[in-house]
């Protein structure tokens, strides 16, 4: 339960979305993931640091530089953390439909 | 199996769509959010007050299941029977503020209609912590069972 509160919290910081949206397309370096914001360099490399851990990015060696690139599995659990609140409409709306349908047949 | 609603929540974007196809002709399922006894059978909730018009606002009050009451109120923006309406919707006991929803409605073929749910929140934290809520009741609610289980057990 923790881990999955970490991931949470790593996607709560806009910094840390906008990294997630320009790895999504391609593999990065830190280097060039830090070239897109005006944030220091260290501050950029905690935030990776902080995606590599709940695990929302991978690290990969090519040749001498690290690359960076994002783990849909991981993000298929942010995804599944919407789910109860797209169950929620999905039964009210599913409420709606049954009764909507007996009301129907009463006309 | 294809989702009957779907939700789409865009990173990065303040706002969410939810979208749902009725077997429904449109005039019911527009019924279904104007009469107040029928909004009270699917919401789950008590209708104070609902003034489908411009101008109109509109009260809701719900009891959660240990019986404490929460309000949720809007004012109404534009009334088409039928096609559209946009309010605001505003959780009393949450301190979220106003959410702007553009409700859509639309005929598919005589007895299946679909509705767009366009909703804008203040910030995008607003909008990322509403779509955890019921991520996080579940969570708590799992919390509270395990816990009866426990002192029974003590």
């Amino acid at each position: 339960m923790n881990l999955r509160r970490n991931v949470f919290q790593a996607i709560a910081d806009p910094t840390r979305r906008a990294i997630l949206v320009l790895v999504a397309s391609q593999s990065m370096t830190a280097g060039a993931i830090a070239a897109n914001f005006d944030t220091a360099r260290p501050t950029v490399s905690k935030h990776l640091q902080i995606l590599t851990e709940c695990e929302l990015l991978k690290q990969e060696q090519n040749g001498r530089e690290m690359y960076y690139h994002l783990n849909p599995i991981k993000m298929k659990e942010i995804a599944d953390f919407i789910e109860p609140f797209r169950k929620m409409w999905d039964d009210r709306f599913n409420k709606l439909e049954s009764i909507m349908k007996k009301y129907k047949s009463k006309e | 199996m294809e989702l009957k609603t779907k939700i789409n929540a865009t990173e990065g974007k303040q706002e969410i769509v939810i979208t749902r196809e009725f077997e429904l002709p449109l005039e019911l399922l527009f019924k279904a959010y104007v009469e107040p006894e029928i909004v009270e059978q699917w919401m789950g909730t008590k209708v104070l007050k609902l003034e489908n018009k411009k101008h109109g606002s509109w009260q809701f009050e719900t009891l959660d299941p240990k019986g404490n009451k929460h309000g949720f109120n809007g004012v109404i923006h534009e009334f088409i029977p039928n096609e559209k309406i946009t309010r605001t919707f505003e959780m009393e006991s949450a301190p979220f503020g106003p959410q702007l929803e553009f409700l859509e409605f639309e005929k598919l073929s005589d007895d299946t209609s679909k509705l767009t749910m366009h909703v804008v929140y203040r910030s995008l934290a607003i909008r990322d912590q509403i779509l955890q809520l019921p991520f996080a009741q579940g969570i708590n609610m799992a919390h509270n069972r395990l816990q009866e289980i426990v002192n029974k057990l003590k």
